[in-house]
């Protein structure tokens, strides 16, 4: 519950922000909201020799109507998030799962950009914006570039940002009045999933992507696949496994989390169609 | 919701809110760690991340580097400090066998989280630092995790004992010889089942802590401590550490919650003391979650075997419990009792012949000891016996409740002397389960389970009812002596009436969270005459309070209370030969209400208490011979236990297709005889409904073949919060208990007792027309998958 010993600086700016995890190399690691790294540092699971504090970074803060799409920066809050009217209005199903994330503590401190650079598959966010087909922006040293969410998760906790990169933005679409759904299977509600689904249909277009059934968040194709060539919502959702590589821990087996993606994703289409 | 009763018009029975809580809820209450202790010494330990190893070389050069250390030390280093081993103060058999235990370990870790060595520092964070440097080679063994394996002996812990097996402790009681097995092979029912109480981890708000301060000159040590029990710890720490008694204080300050788990005497307590004096400096030390998950004793840890015998009618003829108990890695204060607390409470509310046969093996594994968890040993012997009993139901094909109501022992039988010899002082089992069928609306839920349960139902509903009998009070005296506990079960109070009409009350209770200093207030403000803000407790400072054997087992109030209101009465009769004497009347003609001392017939002919207080201060004109002051010490010994009762029912919906299990009602009717304060005594059943109902459905310490603790943080041993919980509806009887003036009982832990097993009936009786016939606890989400799928594949092979 004492972490190891670190420095710490704050940044004013994303560039500064940039600038000194350049300089301070590895075992620096940006500092959010904290939610997810502190408590790694508490059990002393992580060990970074210097935190670069983003938090007062103000300009990151904000979601905006961005035409197609809704721009939500990376130090957004969750209960921000989970608020905002602009995406009950285009994005309903983004807000509803951020008011799924942790208790309302972390939805307060705990960030958009910080929960998707986490990269955690067990998170909410993560499989909600890679079913929605979001893109991330990243900066840089050398400027930003834009990442698909469907190329972001790489392993568990590993994503395709760079060392020297911070993620700025995330682009949600605007659903444009698709049914949707979100599924979140736990035991206590201020739990991670055991198995949750993000979910949305339109006519025959689909995302269905899958929360802590894999070492990343899991998009569904096969559903979704499925869907679009007319198959039903029961014979779709027996293909809710199908990308998953499920793991085993203290509430689920590998076969029950199996078991559990097919009922949840099944139950997500019946609602995301209704 | 909360059934609201009528309440008595005077200050016992009202819902006062408690004084405790604005300094609780505003964070001004003091905890050990918010003492501030110029100059103290920080502990850290360093901790066995194995479960059994020997302990090859413990090198301190790298700690010791680490700016701010003041000291390190091995276990070995530290074998001159004690002056004897750890206690335990319940050698439950003359041949228990008990490994000695040190609050360092110097040859051998025998549990992940065993102390191997420690780190004194300036600050808390370089004594962390340092710890991590400490450079322990192990050479690791095999783990005993599992109690039949720890009982096969294949691998043994404590070598030099030559066996896993602490003790074997047997109750058997027939009414002619042979009777058990008689009633077992002439009964038109039995059943045999194997229950498993799940290990757990009490997980009190406040983790321990511990400061020890000693005095610069002449050898007086004060320690500070989260602990349920100053007063044991204080006979404890000197006797372990050769320090005079009288040298020896011991304070808990603030103590947020203990459920058990500080009921104890910790290697960190010790150490704290022992280093203090060696280094003549203050040390302290903080316990992490992490560790508490590790260090801090975990509750239950059982295997019951319980047979059944009952007639035709369902009449019970006999009942058999074999239990096979984990007492975890060593014994701590009070382990090997634990499992003999619930050995008198097998045949639960019913009325059972002479026909009893109760055995107790207990092992010894290489995980964290085992000791006291709220209910300690009577959760445990309702669960078996209430869910044996529907079991039994189900065999014979009758409603649950039906059974239960031909075997209750009936109102008219009280007082019961039951097959154990125990008194059963009063009851009424019926009343309260017919009670609790009315707010469950039991006939109601089974007729919308008829229609509901149906072949393919994806929501099916089920009831759970549990009767049980708590045996608490603890307790007469002589009783522990026949248990060979090495204590007493008596409370003292003293009451002072000060000059001013203000009155001190001293307890040896030791509240953590109970309100105490509330519930004592009012006894004392019935009895007096006087306004509950007028009384002052003090308590839980050895110095303050030298006398008193703390709380634990629901025993505060219908010892320490009932001790009170005793002191209380002398007060009264040594005012009222003062008002006597003033009045120049007679005693007998005097009577005392209100806080008053009147004449009988003759109202204006008075003398108040205030009047009588500043008299027997100043000492001017008292009787000849009559000592000033007012003051009174008794110390009571409770002629029996104190036997709540109750029924809880419970309901739930399970979704077949996930497990999920929905807990829709929970009644709880408990009957603690009088209630002091009825809030109190919602609070109590409220929380320990809760915790009965976590183990139900919740929480498991969950550890690896290796004997690693897999649920060690709070994201694994899922504690419920509120949102993961049902509203309950209490209801309750009152049947005063007719051995202690107050009429009170305890009310502790009644709901963890009902609780567990109210939650598995009804989740089992939800799924009983798929086949399923028992659940594991805890009843997860999986745990309910997998035994709705064993059962409807059994049945479809």
């Amino acid at each position: 519950m004492i972490p190891a010993a670190f420095d710490y600086v704050r940044a004013g700016s994303a560039e500064e922000a940039i600038a000194l995890i350049g300089e301070h190399g590895e075992d620096a690691k940006f500092l959010a909201g904290g939610h997810s790294l502190l408590p790694l540092m508490k059990l002393r699971l992580a060990q970074p020799s210097v935190l670069v504090d983003i938090g007062r970074v103000e300009d990151l803060s904000y979601i905006r109507d961005a035409g197609d799409h809704i721009a939500i920066g990376a130090l957004t809050r969750h209960m921000d998030v989970e608020k905002s009217p602009l995406l009950a209005e285009h994005v309903p199903l983004l807000a509803h799962a951020a008011g799924h994330v942790g208790d309302p503590q972390v939805r307060h401190r705990g960030t958009m950009g910080g929960t998707i650079a986490h990269a955690d598959p067990a998170s909410d966010l993560p499989a909600t914006t890679l079913a929605l087909g979001a893109t991330y922006v990243a900066q840089g040293p050398n400027g930003t570039r834009e990442i698909a969410a469907a190329d972001f998760y790489q392993g568990f906790l590993e994503s395709a940002l760079a060392a020297d990169e911070m993620l700025t933005e995330i682009r949600v679409p605007k659903m444009g009045g698709a049914g949707w759904s979100f599924q979140k299977f736990n035991r206590r509600a201020q739990d991670w999933a055991i198995v949750g689904v993000a979910a949305w249909r339109r006519n025959g277009d689909s995302g269905v992507a899958l929360v802590n059934m894999g070492s990343t968040p899991i998009l569904a194709t096969s559903v979704s696949g499925a869907l679009a060539q007319g198959a039903s919502v029961s014979d779709a959702a027996q293909l809710a496994a199908e990308e998953a590589e499920p793991q085993s821990d203290l509430n689920a087996s590998p076969e029950y989390r199996v078991h559990l993606a097919k009922v949840l994703v099944r139950r997500a289409l019946e609602q995301a169609s209704a | 919701m909360t059934d609201l009763q009528e309440r008595p018009a005077g200050v016992l029975g009202s819902r006062l809110l408690r004084r405790e809580d604005p300094a609780l809820l505003t964070g001004e209450a003091k905890y050990t760690n918010d003492l501030n202790v110029p100059g103290a010494l920080h502990l850290a330990m360093v901790r066995s991340p194995y479960a059994h190893a020997r302990i090859t070389s413990v090198d301190l050069s790298a700690a010791l580097a680490v700016p701010g250390v003041v000291a390190a030390y091995s276990g070995a280093d530290l074998a001159g400090l004690w002056a004897g081993p750890m206690p335990c103060a319940w050698p439950v058999t003359e041949d228990m066998k008990n490994p000695p235990h040190y609050p360092v370990a110097t040859g051998t870790a025998c549990y992940v989280g065993d102390g191997v060595a420690c780190v004194l520092a300036t600050s808390a964070t370089a004594a962390r630092d340092a710890a991590e440097l400490v450079d322990v080679q192990y050479e690791p063994m095999e783990a005993v995790v599992d109690l039949e394996d720890a009982l096969s002996d294949r691998v043994v812990i404590h070598t030099d004992l030559g066996t896993n097996k602490s003790y074997q402790w047997d109750l058997k009681i027939e009414g002619e010889p042979g009777q058990v097995d008689a009633a077992f092979a002439a009964a038109a029912y039995t059943v045999k089942e194997r229950y498993v109480q799940q290990r757990l981890i009490p997980v009190a708000m406040e983790p321990r802590a511990v400061c020890a301060v000693p005095q610069p000159f002449g050898g007086d040590m004060t320690l500070y401590s989260a602990t349920q029990v100053p007063h044991i710890l204080k006979v404890m720490t000197a006797l372990t550490l050769g320090i005079p008694e009288h040298q020896m204080r011991v304070v808990a300050p603030s103590v947020g919650g203990g459920f058990g788990s500080k009921l104890n005497v910790y290697a960190e307590e010790l150490l704290c003391v022992a280093l203090a004096r060696k280094h003549g400096a203050p040390v302290r030390w903080n316990e992490t979650r992490s560790e508490n998950h590790l260090a801090t004793i975990q509750g239950r840890g059982q295997i019951q075997h319980i047979e059944l015998a009952a007639d035709a009618d369902g009449k019970l003829t006999a009942v058999r419990v074999r239990l096979l108990a984990d007492m975890g890695a060593y014994l701590q204060l009070v382990t090997p009792g634990i499992p003999l607390l619930g050995a008198f409470l097998y045949a639960g509310v019913y009325d059972l012949p002479l026909a009893y046969d109760f055995s107790c093996t207990s092992v010894f594994t290489t995980l964290t000891p085992t000791d006291a968890y709220r209910g300690a040993g009577r959760p445990e012997a309702t669960y078996a016996i209430e869910r044996a009993m529907d079991a039994l139901a189900d065999t014979m094909g009758i409603d649950p409740m039906e059974l239960r109501r031909r075997n209750f022992i009936r109102k008219e039988q009280f007082p019961y002397t039951a097959m154990t010899g125990l008194v059963y002082d009063s009851g009424d089992h019926d009343a309260a389960a017919t009670k609790a069928a009315e707010l469950a609306d039991y006939d109601g839920v089974r007729a919308r389970q008829a229609a509901q349960n149906v072949p393919g139902a994806k929501k099916v509903i089920g009831i759970g009812q549990a009767s049980y009998f708590e045996m608490c009070g603890l307790a007469p005296s002589r009783v522990l002596a026949s248990l060979n506990y090495s204590a007493g079960g008596w409370e003292a109070a003293t009451v002072r009436v000060l000059p001013t009409n203000k009155i001190q009350v001293v307890t040896g209770t030791a509240p953590h969270g109970q309100g105490h200093e509330t519930a004592w207030s009012m006894i004392v403000a019935e009895k007096m005459g006087v306004a509950p803000e007028d009384v002052d407790v003090l308590h839980s400072d050895t110095a303050i309070a030298p006398l008193g054997l703390d709380t634990y087992g629901s025993r505060s109030l219908p010892v320490g209370g009932v001790a009170i209101a005793m002191a209380c009465d002398k007060v009264i009769d040594k005012a009222k030969k003062i008002a006597a004497h003033q009045l120049e009347a007679d005693e007998a003609d005097l009577e005392f209400a209100g806080g008053t001392f009147s004449v009988k017939g003759t109202p204006d002919r008075a003398l108040p208490l205030a009047a009588i207080a500043f008299e027997a201060f100043t000492a001017h004109n008292l009787p000849d011979g009559m000592e000033p002051n007012l003051e009174a010490h008794t110390t009571y010994d409770p002629p029996n236990f104190s036997w709540p009762f109750g029924t809880h029912i419970c309901t739930v919906e399970v979704d077949t297709e996930t497990g999920q299990v929905d807990v829709l009602q929970y009644v709880a009717v408990d009957d603690c005889g009088v209630q002091v304060n009825p809030l109190i005594v919602e609070g109590q059943v409220h929380g320990g409904v809760i915790q009965g109902l976590a183990q139900a459905l919740f929480e498991e310490a969950v550890y690896d073949d290796d004997g690693n603790l897999k649920s060690g943080t709070l994201a694994e041993y899922l504690v419920p919060a509120a949102s993961d919980v049902p509203s309950l509806t209490l209801g309750h009887t009152v049947t005063p208990s007719p051995t202690n003036q107050l009429g009170v009982k305890g009310i502790g832990e009644a709901g963890t007792i009902g609780a567990a097993p109210a939650v598995i009936n009804a989740v089992v009786d939800a799924l009983s027309h798929l086949g399923v016939r028992d659940m594991p606890m805890p009843a997860s989400p999986q745990n309910v998958w997998a035994a709705i799928n064993a059962a409807t594949q059994g049945a479809s092979k």
